[in-house]
């Protein structure tokens, strides 16, 4: 568990890093769904960034896998709920215009009101989940 | 080249933190049962320099692109409350959201794949339920 917490501190710090550097250098928002919700809907405006800041994305940890180290995803194997996962994270991260890179890192670091507020919605609806699952269900 | 970096730096973050790990996400949501505070730990060192980076961007101009975002916008409104809500009953289904989903497309299996092309349609539907939902506001 320490040694857990010192992984995600160092992890997030380099998210922060990969937020600072796309916000210093191109003068953009570094927000996942952003990224790659204006490539879907064609809505971008500089084609060749988004697909190489998700090449970057990709790339990285499957070179870092490939080298030896490995981590699990542990995702749930049944389709229906991948299926409504995937549709609700969708379309939920556009209709808010951000996810928890956009609204979460980037919002709440500039003390932006909608951050705080999309933040606290979606890890609310998060643990309500979550916790409804375990004790309704037993998954 | 900046965004190929920034994508590779957020992806080592996402690899390195344990946020590709479902489980892991799922259990910080787990408020109630056996609490892991690292997706905690994780904002945390994720703001801090991105902090410092909006400070830096005053009176400056960014290195390739033309100007800074515009100032956030201060209204709560609707579609970010409903759309942060159903975000996060998705985020609690599984345990991906948009950024781990692609940061473990190479060794998340089938899994990952299903969720994501799901997200992708979820995303490219968005355009279209919103002019479905204008019309029916307006005939309302």
């Amino acid at each position: 568990m320490q040694v857990e917490w010192i992984y995600g501190l160092v992890g997030g710090v380099l998210i922060g890093s990969a937020a600072a550097l796309m916000l210093l250098g191109n003068g953009r928002i570094m927000g996942a769904s952003g990224i790659v919700g204006g490539l879907i809907d064609g809505t971008t405006t500089d084609r060749g960034a988004t697909l190489a800041f998700i090449a970057g994305l990709i790339g990285m940890p499957a070179l870092m896998s490939l080298g030896g180290w490995q981590v699990d995803t542990q995702a749930s194997s049944a389709p229906l709920l991948l299926i409504a996962g995937g549709l609700a994270v969708g379309i939920g991260t556009r209709f808010a215009n951000g996810c928890t890179s956009g609204h979460g890192v980037c919002g709440m670091s500039r003390l932006s009101v909608r951050g705080f507020a999309a933040t606290l919605a979606y890890i609310g609806a998060g643990a309500l989940t979550v916790t409804a699952m375990r004790i309704g269900l037993g998954l | 080249m900046i965004a190929a970096l920034s994508g590779a730096l957020f992806g080592a973050g996402l690899h390195i933190s344990g946020m590709t790990d479902t489980a892991k996400v799922r259990g910080f949501l787990d408020f109630a049962g056996a609490w892991d505070p690292t997706l905690a730990f994780v904002m945390g060192g994720a703001i801090l320099p991105m902090a410092v980076a909006w400070r830096m961007t005053r009176g400056r101009a960014p290195l390739a692109g033309s100007t800074f975002p515009a100032p956030p916008r201060h209204e709560i409104t609707r579609p970010l409350i409903v759309g942060s809500v159903l975000f996060g009953i998705g985020w609690g289904l599984v345990g991906l959201c948009p950024g781990p989903a692609l940061a473990s497309l190479s060794y998340g299996g089938w899994q990952g794949v299903l969720f994501l092309a799901a997200m992708l349609a979820g995303m490219g539907a968005v355009p279209r339920l919103r002019r479905a939902l204008d019309s029916a506001e307006t005939a309302a």
